[in-house]
């Protein structure tokens, strides 16, 4: 995993509550075994006019030309601005894989379903939990600027506009320390292999029906 | 010792470590594995050099790509068939249990681990599905993961956690004859919201609740996600414990006696502190249909679509007409008015022996109505399909004019060709009613069992309760 570090992006902006991850990533994607390739495919009921499958070519269909991510100024587009409950439903890590997959880097919401923001964390995209009012109020700037760009610094924990103001937000200590560094939870983890087995021991003495 | 909740009880036992942040090393009992978020961990675990760390906790199965009809003709999508394939593959490498296609024992992950008695009271359960929830009626901590925590269990047998907030859901009183768990979780949804579990796990608490039996309680813990809340509980009961005993992977002799007491004491104490509580009156619970794109947008049988002119709220009277709009409905138009083309009865959800007892009962002597372009039974596992047929309840379905098919995942996401085409109008017992989740431009109807079979002989949603003889 890639270590997070601070930087400056272009925005875009969906506006819509409960943005379920059936809508981030439809299920006949999920058929791939692997984990990347899924960004062209993004939001893809939004994005085409036509249904696709996977092996289809992209280039053969109906873009739909009101969809935000398929304006030119967006192609770069590295934070994604959200309402609440973003990625609910399905635990799905594709939905993860293709925001990365496109670009994104960080998803600011005032809210996050909890799986998808576990999920975030193991591949290197930070979500972002913000006040509702300041989400209203960056949707405003967001529709009134051409260019609309924040800063992301995770070690500070703070998304900055260009004026200057400063929005600070709250994140689990640990998960702030792996994403800094691009650690891979799981070894860390195995780190503590020994207190594992110990624990397995005890555990399996007291609830033999376990083992 | 303070007054614990049934799900600090749970925790405590799995704790293997936790720092001064309270995050925790949470040790997982059963880890439940499909075709679909699997391929990505097993790579992952080659890749990286790292064995397995207990493979007897371990049941896999595939689902999600499984044709519920000409089985015969294998899986004739080469990407899900190569997505099935691999599934074995990994299987027999690690040598773990699978059951494969065409297996007798073949069926949805969240019913064959139940089925199975892989499922049992105060394990930790988790698989890389949202729906992993539904273990929890068992009073064992049962949550979905994504594929990386796949892999971190594969590795590990742990899974880094925060401890969620408790929160308990009473049902107060028993709810009217005919009142389903699907109609009770439903409800509930309505009430809290879709988010309105986030950060939380969930009790169900109540006379209505201990009434269910294991099949309602797994329909109730099934749909906790969609509350917003990973986990879902419901305490271990004798109605458990008998559910449990003689299944093949469940204890026996000197270690069922010892499983069983312990099971006994998994309850919340009688003084322990929830951090939010939720009452609903039972006796107020009527049949509920969804009319819109989440399943929060929920009515009752006898009521009118809503009107977004009536939601004071901007974001959420949007979003009502973002609904209103894919699903070409009218605000103030009575549900029962809504006429349909697909009936599906099936999914992790409602696809149960109890579930097909519920719809055989109402399609009985009856006819899908003209308009219904398919109406089709899924059972959950080839096992319930073969109790279903020993019961004769195939005959009833067929000679109503319904598809009796193989067992699968199915339309609940139309991840095989079982799908709705674009504008099409399902009722659904299944539990996601996101736009194009049954299908490009599908229109998904959540209910119950009994009430998909109504919907299916009459053509349009109707009280279920009219039709029960």
């Amino acid at each position: 995993m890639d270590k997070f570090q601070k930087f400056s992006g272009i925005v875009v902006a969906i506006d819509r509550p409960n943005i379920d991850t059936d809508a981030i990533i439809p299920k006949q994607y999920l058929k791939s075994i692997k984990r990347s390739g899924f960004g062209v495919n993004l939001f893809d009921d939004w994005r085409y006019l036509d249904p696709g499958e996977p092996g289809k070519s992209n280039s053969e269909r109906r873009v739909n030309p009101d969809f935000l991510l398929n304006k030119s100024r967006f192609k770069h587009a590295q934070i994604l601005l959200a309402r609440e409950n973003f990625a609910c439903g399905s635990s799905r890590e594709h939905a993860v894989w293709a925001l990365m997959d496109f670009g994104f880097k960080v998803v600011i919401a005032p809210s996050f379903a909890d799986i998808f923001y576990n999920n975030s964390f193991k591949n290197g995209l930070l979500p972002v939990v913000l006040a509702a009012n300041l989400i209203d109020q960056l949707f405003e700037d967001f529709e009134r600027q051409q260019d609309y760009q924040l800063r992301v610094d995770l070690e500070n924990q703070l998304v900055t506009n260009r004026a200057g103001i400063q929005m600070p937000f709250e994140i689990d200590e640990f998960r702030k320390y792996c994403l800094l560094n691009g650690f891979d939870d799981i070894g860390l983890t195995m780190q503590h292999a020994d207190q594992i087995k110990a624990f397995e021991q005890k555990y399996f003495a007291q609830y033999p029906w376990l083992q | 010792m303070s007054a614990q909740t049934l799900y600090d009880k749970i925790w405590a036992a799995h704790e293997v470590r936790s720092d001064e942040n309270g995050l925790t090393l949470l040790y997982i009992d059963r880890h439940l594995v499909h075709e679909v978020t699997s391929p990505q961990a097993f790579e992952g675990l080659e890749l990286a050099g790292r064995a397995l760390w207990r493979k007897e906790s371990i049941l896999a199965v595939a689902d999600h790509n499984i044709p519920t009809i000409n089985l015969e003709n294998g899986i004739t999508d080469a990407v899900s068939r190569l997505q099935v394939e691999t599934l074995d593959q990994n299987c027999d490498k690690y040598g773990l249990v699978v059951f494969k296609m065409g297996d007798e024992r073949q069926g949805i992950v969240h019913i064959i681990g139940p089925e199975q008695g892989a499922t049992l009271p105060g394990m930790t359960v988790v698989c890389g599905d949202s729906h992993t929830s539904t273990h929890g009626a068992f009073g064992a901590l049962a949550f979905g993961i994504g594929t990386s925590e796949v892999e971190h269990v594969m590795a590990t047998q742990c899974l880094i956690q925060n401890k969620s907030k408790n929160m308990r859901i009473t049902i107060d009183g028993p709810v009217a004859v005919s009142i389903t768990a699907k109609d009770i979780v439903l409800r509930i949804i309505a009430e809290i919201g879709t988010a309105g579990g986030t950060g939380h796990t969930i009790e169900f608490a109540g006379e209505a609740i201990t009434n269910l039996s294991m099949e309602g309680r797994m329909t109730l813990c099934n749909m906790t996600i969609e509350a917003g809340a990973r986990a879902g509980l419901v305490a271990c009961d004798q109605t458990t414990i008998d559910y449990i005993e003689g299944r093949p992977f469940a204890p026996t002799g000197e270690n069922w006696k010892l499983a069983v007491s312990y099971w006994q004491t998994l309850h919340t104490d009688k003084n322990a502190v929830f951090d939010r509580e939720v009452h609903i009156d039972g006796a107020l619970i009527e049949p509920q249909i969804t009319w819109g794109t989440s399943p929060e947008m929920v009515v009752s049988v006898n009521d009118n679509i809503p009107d977004p002119a009536a939601e004071s709220d901007e974001i959420k009277s949007g979003g009502m007409r973002n609904a209103l709009a894919y699903m070409g409905l009218e605000a103030n138009v009575p549900i029962n008015e809504v006429m349909l083309d697909k009936i599906f009865i099936g999914s992790c959800t409602n696809s149960r022996i109890e579930d097909l007892r519920a719809a055989a009962q109402i399609a009985k002597g009856r006819k899908v109505a003209d308009n219904i372009k398919l109406a089709m039974v899924v059972p959950g596992s080839r096992l319930v399909k073969r109790q279903a047929e020993s019961e004769g309840l195939d005959q009833i379905f067929i000679d109503a004019g319904f598809e009796w098919r193989e067992p699968g995942c199915s339309m609940c996401l139309a991840m095989n060709d079982d799908r709705l085409e674009p504008g099409e109008r399902c009722a659904s017992t299944s539990n996601r009613n996101f736009e194009g989740r049954q299908g490009q431009g599908g229109r998904t109807h959540l209910v119950s069992p009994a009430m998909a079979a109504a919907a299916a002989v009459t053509g349009h949603f109707v009280d279920v309760r009219k039709l029960v003889r």
